[in-house]
């Protein structure tokens, strides 16, 4: 095996870099163990908790990125209470005491401190990029330690953070010496910015390519601030209603004329009908278009927008624009990749626009289509099964029915077949969520067809122990399950112990498992953290004989090397 | 399908009295998609709608529209769809089986049954909606719309009710669009108790805020809190005069506003006029009232002063 010295194998790793393969390349034998240890640069960690930071050092000492996440996805759905966990802090203390040279830190959904924040920024003279995706309980103070000590920074890129902003100088606080921005993305401030400093910041940022900005941030500003940063390719702009000022407009429209290298264009949360036409030169270059929060604009200026974007791969829009806008798209995008229709109307009021014809439509136009997430009032087995007939390619496919239960409004049959569908076509499917009346059919066909499914996503489905059992016993490749509101019990968590072990975690909520089944697994499995979720004050899961039929309101369980986290709060018991 | 094969020969060792339903008919397609226990009640009315549609169900069965991907066996599929539901029926073959049976057997003790028939939680408005659906389609066996009936038919459903992290959209798109909610669809939809949004924007200010005018009973409630939204826009003394709980200003204290301060508040009415605020009654305010906007007082002096405004008002009495 060793006919090579170690650096050209070295060599060879460098030009692995997905984390699969090089996980699978340190197995292959001792040697290459070592090599790949000591020349990974990039180190993902799905959950914080599953392994320490000190363990991640001795494994990796090399490292320059650490990606990491931290709560549940349901977390995003309110589903798991404030205090659950997710700090981040020992990791950069840990980080900040070692050798390690940080260049990269990327965090999802976990607690950020100000303080942190600071100790970030001090530690790691190279330290470039921070990218915090929904993260919490940092404020914009945080941001500017940041800005004021990270000499080498080229990413600050904030999504869907919640930042208490201070309304503060933050943007100030980049040295005036400082022009290696690349990428700044601070939509998701509330609050007012500081436009000078904005636009001193950009103005002497030469390398900025990715610039969203804040609602805060007015129609003239924008122009001023794009007439300075023509060279960017990714925009996000903020809210504009005013109808009246015409002069910011023509600006605009004056500045858009020479971004030639923009392809990626979000925001308009607000925007009255001119400013948005106003970047229609622009759109026959743009491959991204996230207009998924723009719930102001009306579906027929949307649809004018899109006509005019022929090379797009990537949309993100609201259900506003209606299955006659879907048909547009489904004309005139056929580079389209991934799709996300969001709903406008969050309480199910029967308003949505979207229904089972628009996903039809762009099954039939988009052929490169992949990636879906589809809001919805109704839909058909009959759609979903030409859906499957159109796309085979599928690589993710979420749709969200809006009504619980809802079965295919035309026959009023479960939307078991319709799925089925579409596991059995869609043979490289990794994700997949489902809704809508289900039984424990469509499980069946998952647990038979959805070889390389990787993560699912259960709600209000499913009659039986059987359907989870198929799941866990047909999908060799799953690493996440999340189940809420579907019958699910004991049966199913406890009949086959080991796969947890080949999953990342398991969350079941508002399911049938009780705690004495959630404690018989704990016994069996020491290598998994099982904790238990209870937010309720009348704490009765006590010891007291009656665990067979109590039945826990959220279970969540991951494979650690760490065992049982110290940093839980009282409101989870870990089993 | 193997699974299937195996569901087909418990269901012989089966009695209950939904298998009794089934047997009889000799494929028979019951769906029986919730695959409750024989005792709850919604199983029951489940059954006897069952019945009723056998017959029914076998002359039409051959016109159904049965669901597929070409190429695979319709017929297959119908035998199998008949054993289908009797997950909760086979025999059992360790304790734990036998325990989930006794679960399930006993009713569903737990909360998931309970928030799918108590309407507090959340219901099947749906089913009100395709009753006329369920009734024309008397071939297929809707459990779920018989359900839904038998839900609703003792009380109409009320708003449908919030279900915790549902539907599964991130908080924060939730506040961002909260905050650039519509505002009359709600009006129109529902009386009286439904928020009033109207936008007010501000000369200067980079972005508009909505306010819910339902939540203010008067002016100086509107103008403080106005206030407090745009202090960083360094509001003027617009909002200050109303603190007196009046419900109307009267002219000298427009005057002091157009004359003295820097900026007023005016608002559009339905016929699409600026108006001065404060010059009809609060409740009348909040009916015509369509947008509120923060002028600089210079702009405001050709507005409408009080006598017009209170002719307006005459008018529409």
């Amino acid at each position: 095996m060793n006919y090579f010295p170690d650096e050209v194998i070295e060599h060879v790793f460098d030009f692995v870099t997905s984390h699969k393969d090089r996980n699978s390349i340190s197995l292959v034998c001792k040697s290459w163990f070592k090599i790949e240890r000591y020349s990974r640069q990039n180190v993902f960690i799905g959950n914080c908790y599953s392994i320490s930071p000190e363990r991640l050092l001795r494994r990796f000492p090399c490292f320059k990125s650490l990606t990491l996440k931290g709560k549940p996805h349901f977390a995003d759905f309110n589903l798991v209470p404030h205090g659950w966990g997710g700090f981040v802090q020992p990791w950069i203390e840990a980080l900040a005491r070692s050798r390690v040279g940080l260049e990269e830190l990327r965090l999802k959904r976990m607690v950020v401190t100000d303080e942190g924040l600071e100790l970030l920024s001090r530690s790691f003279v190279n330290f470039k990029s921070l990218v915090l995706v929904s993260c919490e309980g940092f404020s914009t103070d945080g941001l500017a330690s940041i800005a004021s000590n990270c000499r080498h920074l080229r990413d600050l890129d904030l999504q869907e953070n919640e930042i208490d902003d201070h309304r503060g100088q933050w943007l100030s606080c980049f040295p005036e010496t400082y022009t290696s921005l690349v990428t700044l993305n601070f939509a998701c401030l509330e609050g007012e910015t500081n436009l000078v400093a904005l636009e001193r910041l950009v103005a002497r940022s030469p390398n900025l390519r990715s610039l969203k900005l804040n609602r805060a941030v007015p129609l003239d500003a924008l122009a001023r601030l794009m007439a300075c940063a023509p060279q960017i390719v990714d925009l996000g702009v903020g809210s504009y209603e005013d109808e009246q000022d015409s002069e910011s407009c023509l600006k605009l429209q004056a500045a858009i004329r020479k971004y030639t290298s923009l392809r990626s264009l979000s925001g308009f949360l607000e925007a009255a009908p001119h400013c948005l036409s106003a970047f229609h030169p622009v759109c026959h270059n743009l491959t991204s278009l996230n207009l998924s929060y723009a719930a102001e604009i009306h579906g027929s200026h949307l649809i004018k927008l899109i006509e005019h974007c022929k090379k797009l791969q990537r949309l993100w829009i609201l259900d506003s624009i209606g299955d006659k806008g879907l048909e547009v798209v489904a004309s005139t995008c056929k580079e389209l990749q991934e799709l996300r229709v969001f709903p406008t109307d969050l309480h199910g009021g029967g308003n949505t626009a979207v229904t089972e014809d628009g996903l039809v439509a762009i099954s039939a136009g988009c052929p490169k289509l992949h990636s879906i997430l589809y809001f919805c009032q109704q839909m058909t087995n009959a759609a979903l099964i030409t859906v499957a007939r159109n796309c085979p390619n599928f690589i993710r496919f979420r749709l969200c029915i809006l009504e619980p239960h809802k079965p295919d409004h035309v026959t009023s049959q479960p939307l078991d077949e319709g799925f089925g569908a579409i596991v059995q076509a869609c043979k490289n499917l990794k994700r997949l969520s489902v809704s809508g009346l289900l039984t424990d059919q469509v499980f069946l066909y998952i647990g038979m067809f959805a070889t390389q499914l990787e993560m699912l996503s259960i709600a209000f489905a499913g009659d039986t122990d059987k359907g989870m059992l198929y799941v866990l016993n047909g999908c060799k490749k799953m690493r996440k399950l999340e189940i809420r509101d579907s019958p699910f019990g004991d049966a199913a968590l406890l009949a086959d112990v080991n796969k947890y072990e080949t999953m990342r975690s398991l969350w079941m909520s508002s399911c049938e498992v009780t705690l004495g089944g959630c404690k018989r697994l704990a016994r069996k499995a020491p290598w998994l953290n099982v904790e238990i979720i209870n937010e309720n004050d009348n704490n009765r899961m006590e010891e007291n004989g009656y665990e067979g039929r109590q039945k826990v309101d959220k279970l969540y369980l991951y494979r650690t090397v760490v065992g049982t986290r110290v940093d839980a709060p009282p409101f989870v018991w870990i089993l | 399908m193997l699974s299937e094969e195996e569901l087909q020969s418990n269901v012989s060792v089966a009695s209950s009295p939904t298998s009794n339903c089934i047997s009889k008919g000799g494929g028979l397609k019951v769906h029986n998609y919730f695959g409750l226990s024989d005792s709850s009640s919604v199983e029951s009315s489940t059954l006897s709608g069952n019945v009723e549609d056998d017959k029914a169900t076998i002359s039409l069965k051959a016109t159904e529209l049965t669901l597929g991907l070409p190429g695979s066996q319709s017929p297959a599929r119908e035998t199998e769809l008949d054993e289908k539901p009797f997950f909760p029926l086979l025999p059992t073959k360790d304790e734990i089986f036998s325990s989930s049976q006794k679960n399930i057997a006993s009713g569903n003790k737990r909360g998931f049954s309970d928030t799918m028939y108590t309407e507090k939680n959340w219901m099947f408005p749906e089913a009100v909606a395709t009753q006329s659906v369920v009734n024309k389609e008397v071939t297929q066996n809707i459990p779920k719309g018989q359900l839904g009936t038998l839900n609703n038919s003792s009380s109409p459903p009320a708003a449908k009710a919030q279900i915790v992290g549902w539907p599964p959209v991130r908080s924060y798109r939730k506040n961002t669009l909260a905050t650039t909610c519509k505002n009359s669809d709600e009006v129109d939809g529902k009386p009286g108790s439904a928020a009033l949004f109207v936008k007010v924007s501000m000369d200067g200010a980079p972005y508009l805020r909505k306010v819910d005018l339902r939540s203010y009973t008067n002016y100086g409630e509107l103008s403080s809190a106005l206030e407090k939204m745009f202090t960083t826009f360094t509001l003027g003394q617009c909002g200050s005069n109303g603190a007196a709980g009046k419900d109307m200003l009267s002219e000298t204290k427009l005057k002091n506003l157009l004359n003295g301060k820097d900026y007023v508040l005016t608002y559009e009415d339905k016929d699409g006029d600026w108006m001065l605020v404060g010059d009809v009654p609060w409740e009348m305010f909040i009916d015509v009232c369509k947008k509120l906007k923060i002028m600089k007082g210079a702009d405001a002096i050709g507005l409408a002063a009080a006598p017009r405004a209170m002719e307006k008002s005459k008018m529409r009495a």
